[in-house]
């Protein structure tokens, strides 16, 4: 990996009379309540560190009072850190001289705000070109260049409207545009779309994410919103009380949260949209296609206690599966050789990067559990129907039950 | 009966050291300050003069259209006509427009040093600290204590007359402009630090904009205040219709003091409407981001 483009040390920030003295506590076990009542500070992050990739998208995401706006703001120093440093590019930005400062604010990091932060006395394209009047362009040139800005977010014609005739999702389009308009490598996002409708709220998180496809910023967004975190972030770090509780992509998030206040999070998210199908898939008993015998399938059965079996060929790619009701009947009437090719049923396949909920029509659809395969058409594992709906539901299947996880502990081939 | 309360200290003493005190300024002090405040005269006279060299016919035309343009409703500029109007003919004419020459001089020293104050004090909490309770001394005091240390200063006439009045009138404007610049949406004034702004640029670009409701809330009430001090001030000399005033309190003239009262009502209206009306439209925009 390269150098992380913001990187976060130890940072922690105390507010109240006299942080320092209530520094070394945060090193101990003490509760935020405890520091509170033995030193009248109270804690707003808690030795922080984080490294965010350039170009990508990193969410910060806690509940109110969990110090992401906080953290957040000492990224362009709207708050001093008690301790710690906060590296831009290898910029430490705690000890920039005051011009230094406005220069990172005027060229290397804009911001968007919860409640859009618009100056109301100002037009839209004044709004837009404000940070590039402030970095001393000249009125009509900002404005040519705030224009752009404005078309990028679809506001053309909207530019010489004043922002209370505006919608929230039209101001805050506003918002975002005078953020791109400085040309900003980093755009703070601080709770940007929590005061929007559901509707305008999704319409502006796809808005961002098109943006992002073109510009290749990076993005620190702050949200209290689990799904916004997860359909918008490659990385998601949680806060509690001011302590980085976990960090990670969405899917590690969802499928091991790291305690109990994570947990609460995710209790409630649809994890289909999130975790992939291999989340979801299970071991299941294989052959090769040279094998095939009634014998060694029923065994194969009864050993895994499956109801599926699935034919592999030497390359390990699924090429059909029998059901434990079709031997049945064989078995019955027959010597042993399985002589009835029509019985192999089809099996659909999905890549083990696929959306879980992207897969679930195909395996409500198929008869029997859908293939997951790597990047070589391997198979990896299958979807039963039961194990969707587990995964989605976020319960684990019974542990000694006719299906295993496979990235469960104990992994074994089921073909020896 | 005797003073029940007892002589812990001679006040005789106290009382004659402050008066020696500022009776000392006075004679170093009082012929420098008055050639100072010399342009200041001239400027109070200037504008009463240009109010009377102006024909009423053309003036309350100009006003009435002033109005118009403020308020946008026709009704203003019709109670403008008949109020001036109405002036003239009670014969109240010349003191009007010296009363009003001394209100608007009073009212521009105000705002140039009020404003300037109300910002420093809204940047600085200890400023502020200070300030506040100075301002409740000013506005509490009754007024005709400021009249005594300017008249001596000065002499009677319409320097001291101005000078009380300004002190009398502009501690709302100190305060209204500190409390409209606190009183800004913080997101707002957070944007635009986020966006690099100096602090000059942070207060012209954002905080004085939209603190200019408040702000023209303070120069509305400012005016009023300086209308209400020209009676008083029409007793060091100030004339213009408190002076007026004066002479029905003096000769029992119940008409002459009633006529001068409606003149100084009249104005009062109109100031207020002006000032209001003004105030509101530059407020137009500023309602969807100071909530």
């Amino acid at each position: 990996m390269t150098d992380p483009k913001i990187r976060i040390e130890q940072v922690s920030k105390l507010f109240g009379p006299n942080p320092q003295a209530a520094l070394p506590l945060l090193d101990s076990d003490a509760t935020k309540a405890e520091i509170m009542e033995k030193t009248g500070s109270i804690v707003g992050l808690r030795n922080v560190t984080l490294d965010i990739a350039g170009g990508s998208i990193f969410v910060v995401m806690g509940l109110s009072g969990s110090g992401k706006s906080t953290l957040i703001r000492h990224i362009n120093r709207l708050i001093e850190p008690t301790a710690g440093r906060i590296l831009v590019d290898d910029t430490d930005v705690v000890s920039l001289s005051q011009a230094a400062l406005r220069d990172l604010r005027l060229h290397r990091v804009s911001m968007v705000f919860q409640n859009f932060g618009l100056l109301p006395n100002k037009t839209v394209i004044d709004n837009v070109a404000l940070g590039l009047r402030f970095a001393g362009a000249g009125k009509f040139r900002a404005r040519d260049r705030a224009m752009q800005q404005v078309e990028r977010v679809g506001l053309k014609g909207f530019e010489m409207q004043y922002p209370r005739q505006l919608s929230g999702g039209m101001q805050q389009r506003v918002g975002l545009a005078r953020a791109l308009a400085t040309d900003a490598e980093i755009l703070l996002m601080d709770e940007a779309f929590s005061a929007l409708d559901p509707l305008i709220r999704h319409d502006m998180q796809s808005q961002l994410l098109e943006l992002q496809n073109d510009l290749n910023k990076t993005i620190v967004f702050i949200t209290h919103d689990l799904d916004e975190a997860l359909r918008i972030g490659d990385q998601i770090a949680i806060l509690n009380d001011g302590s980085l509780s976990q960090f990670g992509t969405g899917e590690e998030i969802l499928l091991h949260p790291a305690d109990d206040y994570v947990k609460r999070f995710v209790r409630n998210v649809d994890r289909g949209r999130v975790i992939t199908v291999t989340a979801a898939a299970r071991k299941m008993p294989t052959i090769t296609s040279a094998d095939i015998s009634i014998d060694k399938i029923s065994r194969l059965l009864v050993a895994e206690d499956a109801r599926t079996v699935f034919i592999v060929d030497e390359e390990g790619q699924p090429t059909g599966a029998i059901s434990a009701a079709s031997v049945a009947h064989h078995a019955a009437a027959d010597d042993g050789y399985w002589r009835e090719p029509k019985h192999i049923l089809p099996v659909t396949r999905v890549s083990s990067d696929t959306i879980l909920a992207d897969a679930l029509s195909d395996v409500a659809e198929s008869e029997v559990p859908v293939a997951v395969v790597d990047e070589r058409g391997r198979m990896i594992g299958a979807i039963s129907r039961q194990s969707a709906l587990e995964a989605m539901t976020g319960t684990d299947g019974p542990s000694s039950g006719s299906q295993r996880s496979i990235s469960g502990p104990h992994q074994r081939s089921a073909a020896t | 009966m005797a003073d029940n309360f007892p002589d812990l200290i001679d006040m005789r003493a106290v009382r004659s050291a402050i008066d020696g005190w500022f009776n000392g300024i006075v004679s170093i002090y009082g012929q420098a300050l008055e050639t100072a405040f010399l342009p200041v005269l001239r400027l109070l006279n200037g504008i009463e003069a240009f109010l009377l060299w102006v024909p009423w016919f053309v003036l309350i035309p100009v006003v009435a259209l002033v109005s118009f343009a403020a308020t946008r409703d026709w009704r203003m500029p019709i109670a403008v006509i008949v109020m001036l109007f109405l002036t003239g003919l009670l014969g109240l004419w010349q003191p009007a427009m010296a009363t009003v020459a001394l209100m608007l001089t009073a009212t521009l020293f105000a705002i140039v040093t009020g404003i300037p104050l109300g910002i420093l004090m809204s940047f600085s909490n200890r400023l502020q600290a200070v300030m506040l309770p100075i301002l409740d001394v000013m506005q509490t005091m009754p007024i005709f204590v400021y009249l005594i240390p300017f008249v001596m200063l000065f002499g009677p006439g319409k320097i001291p007359a101005l000078l009380a009045t300004i002190v009398f009138s502009v501690p709302p404007l100190i305060r209204l402009t500190n409390l409209g610049i606190r009183g800004v949406n913080p997101e707002v004034i957070e944007a635009v630090t986020a966006f690099g702004a100096t602090p000059m640029q942070k207060l012209f670009a954002a905080q004085l904009p939209l603190a200019t409701p408040t702000i023209m809330a303070g120069i509305n009430q400012t005016t009023m205040m300086a209308l209400s001090m020209v009676v008083i001030a029409s007793m060091i000399g100030a004339g213009g219709l408190g002076y007026e005033v004066l002479q029905g309190i003096q000769r029992l003239d119940v008409s002459r003091g009633l006529f001068a009262g409606l003149g100084i009502v009249f104005l009062a209206i109109i100031f207020d409407r002006l000032v209001q009306a003004y105030g509101k439209r530059v407020q137009k925009h500023l309602d969807a981001g100071n909530t």
